[in-house]
């Protein structure tokens, strides 16, 4: 069951993804941007708790799930810590995937040369 | 003269209709039925990553990063190889919402640029379009959080 709704959730996120990339003139960069600064404002509203509680990695997987993270960090940091958990509370929710992704992004390009386009 | 520039209204008439002809008009429908499936079964596949990390005992949090930085490593080695892009051509935002379509805007970028060496090169084109969204979204929480300390006491 959990599968299904992260199934349908996150194919769902793509879908809008996609109907922006086809429908108006929104480039791949400008629908990550705004998908994840999307994430955040819901989260803030507290409207994308209630999705990811339902659709699991099916909301924290796409883009805005990286948003919702960011947030959640945020004010859970600014709970406890007050302004300079404002500061470390997003950053450090989501330290794991960034590192990773710039550690695993720099040996990859590294290691690997692009194929040639057909 | 006059029949010259008939003639040249004429081809142009012709090579706009050409254009017309040959530019791909987005078929909405395949589209999104494409990013559907892909984008909701990497997201499966995130479901199940999670699951076992679960299952070893890490909390929510844990998981949730665990479960991030295996979906990184496999879409940067898959850009690597070669393969993320070629289903990125069919799957569209099905490939590039996840958070594996992350890594793959970063390592496409830096792959290409490798020849200009590996401080403006790679490194430097890593965050062509990954750091907008780092801009963004580090940027927006920052302020969601002082807002929250501000206005939610």
């Amino acid at each position: 069951m959990d599968y299904i709704r992260a199934f349908v959730v996150g194919g769902l996120i793509c879908v809008i993804g996609q109907l922006l990339m086809d429908g108006t003139k929104l480039t791949p960069a400008h629908v990550l941007v705004l998908f994840v600064t999307a994430g955040v404002i819901l989260t803030a509203l507290g409207i994308y708790e209630p999705i990811a509680e339902f659709g699991g990695a099916g909301a924290t997987v796409p883009l805005p799930g990286f948003g919702y993270a960011l947030a959640k960090g945020a004010i859970k940091a600014t709970k406890a810590k007050g302004v300079l958990g404002a500061f470390t509370g997003g950053v450090q929710a989501t330290a794991g995937g960034v590192a990773a992704a710039i550690l695993f992004g720099y040996l990859m390009s590294v290691i690997f040369t692009p194929k040639t386009k057909k | 003269m006059q029949n010259k520039k008939l003639q040249s209204i004429n081809k142009q008439q012709e090579y706009n209709e050409y254009v017309q002809q040959k530019i791909p008009k987005p078929t909405y429908l395949k589209n999104c039925l494409w990013a559907f499936v892909v984008g909701g079964l990497i997201c499966v596949f995130g479901q199940f990553i999670g699951s076992i990390f679960k299952n070893m005992g890490l909390d929510q949090d844990e998981v949730a990063t665990a479960t991030a930085i295996v979906l990184v490593f496999l879409g940067a080695f898959l850009t690597g190889l070669g393969v993320y892009d070629q289903l990125g051509k069919r799957a569209g935002a099905g490939s590039i919402v996840p958070i594996t379509g992350f890594a793959n805007s970063i390592v496409s970028p830096a792959m290409e640029f490798k020849r200009e060496g590996y401080i403006f090169g790679v490194a430097a084109k890593m965050f062509v379009l990954a750091g907008p969204v780092l801009v963004y979204g580090f940027g927006s929480s920052v302020i969601v959080g002082l807002l929250y300390y501000f206005l939610g006491k």
